[in-house]
């Protein structure tokens, strides 16, 4: 990821890790001394959130654009009006976490021509192979076609987020690493990064783009006895 | 063994009420049990088998009714809003005693209430639900794993005993996301000789049906539902148990409940409280036994629960009050931390509280 564009997009296959890739990419950007808003344009997931790191987005001082209802008990599909805050503030990075499949990636139809204008934006599809309904590459080339035809954007590289959650080893990601170079020959976009656990990155090994490194939020109900 | 996946609770009961051999689907979406709906919405095509977004919760409900009645595997979901609207239909289910599978995945109420998760619905699920004398099995995963392995479970009990089987979850199981291994299910031959499948002029007609005209003969037939009830509360509680051989105090704690709970326990283990957990598989029939076994050396027992004190009341019935049942409670969609079982335990140790 030599240069960094101005707006950076994560889109997937539901549940594929796009909150997580989105708000630890934010934090990235943040840490290379850039300006960043990160807005969660999520309409499908009322639950797990981007709101839910939004004590540490502000420590941080990074913008975070969301619903008003997010995390409330109000569960309609609303977008907030200052999400065109990522294409009309061109001094700011804004990293763009888009709900999971096509049902989601509509949400990107208001903002989808002026981002196309500007044309200084990078599209992630972000893969978890460990998901049930994209464990082939094939599967998951399909969400990747139906996702850009939802959203008017193309997509312009791969980002590898496989894992199994917790119990997610350094092999289970080298292994996965076969089905995205697959994915990668079917859509003819470059594998960017490959990302894990700060814990697993140094095992990696033979994966291809950068090895994104991820802080994970620790949710209260995981056992850790 | 197979493969680890990556699923959401809601996935998990999806794809293995399909390995158990579930090929009728009937829903009405409602969060936080969606993806169940979404994801036999794109799997049930390719397969054979039918997954229909009913008009309603009760004609949903009513579509479950008509399949159980020819003896195949069929299930319907829902949260909190949705299963009372689909409990006159429980009712008939249990009236008729055809096997059917159903999910609750709760969120906080009364009313209309929010999205958050909740076990409020545990009187509902665990007492019948509808009108009429009436159980149905209720399953409580407190894992993704367990959301898939009970879901198979669920289906062999309905169709073992000809009853309605219910998984109750609350919000944070369903939408919770966890590796699960999933193989293939051998399902048991079960005798399917009362479905309504057609005589081929070969036998007598089946009639399925609720309504019984006369009297003894009603009362009759909930005799003979309540001597199989008998069996099923002999045969089939289950329970885990964690820490609970020499602990003075037990929490009794299902779903997402138990692991918050399990976290406080080990804390407080470290502080050496001798404190242990039964945590109930099984809502109905409840594991009775374990508690009034347990009631004999623990002296203390704490209730921890998203709802204002319903799995309380089974604890204080099954030790048969004996000793102080304290409660442990956040609700409306709030979850108690573990910080705060820990004080609870705490203050159960110092014989505060009652």
């Amino acid at each position: 990821m030599k240069e960094t564009k101005r707006i950076t997009l994560f889109c997937g296959h539901y549940g594929s890790g796009k909150t997580n890739l989105a708000v630890n990419y934010a934090k990235k950007l943040k840490q290379e001394g850039k300006s960043v808003v990160i807005a969660d344009l999520d309409i499908v997931n009322p639950y797990f959130r981007t709101k839910d790191s939004e004590q540490e987005l502000k420590d941080l001082g990074i913008g975070l654009i969301c619903s008003p209802y997010a995390n409330s008990n109000l569960d309609i599909p609303a977008l907030p009006a200052s999400m065109y805050r990522t294409v009309e503030d061109k001094s700011t990075y804004a990293v763009i976490d888009v709900g999971g499949d096509d049902s989601g990636a509509v949400a990107l139809g208001r903002l989808s021509e002026k981002i196309r204008e500007e044309n200084n934006f990078q599209m992630f599809f972000v893969a978890n192979f460990f998901r049930p309904l994209t464990r082939a590459a094939k599967e998951a080339y399909n969400i990747l076609l139906e996702i850009e035809k939802a959203s008017g954007l193309p997509f312009t590289a791969i980002a590898n987020n496989s894992n199994l959650g917790n119990e997610t080893t350094a092999e289970d990601i080298m292994k996965s690493d076969e089905k995205a170079r697959e994915l990668s020959a079917l859509c003819g976009l470059p594998v960017i990064m490959t990302s894990a656990v700060e814990s697993l990155c140094e095992e990696l090994d033979g994966c291809q783009g950068e090895i994104f490194p991820l802080t994970l939020q620790k949710k209260y109900y995981d056992f850790n006895a | 063994m197979a493969e680890k996946v990556l699923m959401k609770g809601n996935e998990a009961i999806a794809e293995a009420a399909i390995l158990a051999g579930c090929r009728h689907y009937f829903g009405y979406p409602i969060t936080p049990q969606t993806e169940i709906a979404a994801y036999m919405a794109k799997r049930m095509p390719k397969i054979g088998g039918t997954f229909l977004q009913a008009e309603s919760e009760v004609a949903a409900i009513n579509m479950v009714y008509g399949v159980a009645a020819t003896g195949k595997r069929v299930m319907t979901s829902s949260s909190s809003p949705g299963i009372s609207l689909k409990s006159e239909g429980l009712s008939y289910l249990a009236g008729c005693d055809l096997p059917a599978f159903v999910v609750n995945v709760e969120r906080g109420g009364p009313g209309l209430g929010g999205i958050q998760p909740s076990q409020s619905d545990y009187f509902q699920a665990t007492r019948g639900g509808g009108h009429g004398d009436y159980h149905m099995i209720v399953l409580a995963p407190a894992s993704v794993q367990e959301m898939a392995s009970l879901t198979i479970k669920g289906f062999d009990l309905a169709d073992k005993y000809r009853i309605t089987s219910m998984i109750l979850a609350d919000g944070t199981m369903g939408q919770m996301m966890e590796p699960v291994e999933l193989s293939e299910v051998k399902t048991p031959d079960y005798d399917k000789s009362w479905a309504v499948t057609g005589t081929k002029m070969q036998r007598e007609h089946n009639i399925i049906n609720s309504l019984t005209l006369v009297p003894d003969e009603l009362e009759k037939q909930n005799f003979a539902r309540y001597e199989k009830y008998k069996i099923i509360e002999e045969n089939e509680p289950m329970c885990e148990k964690f820490m609970t051989e020499d602990a003075d105090i037990i929490v009794a704690a299902f779903g997402i409940a138990a692991r918050v709970a399990k976290n406080a326990i080990v804390e407080a283990r470290k502080q050496d409280i001798k404190v242990g957990m039964i945590r109930p598989i099984t809502l109905w029939p409840f594991p009775k036994k374990d508690f009034f076994e347990a009631a004999k050396t623990a002296k203390h027992f704490i209730s921890v629960e998203l709802s204002m004190g319903q799995l309380i009341e089974d604890v204080e019935l099954a030790i048969r009050c004996t000793r102080p049942v304290t409660l442990c409670n956040r609700v409306g969609g709030m979850i108690p931390s573990p910080a705060e079982v820990l004080d609870a335990i705490k203050k159960a140790n110092e014989g505060g509280d009652k």
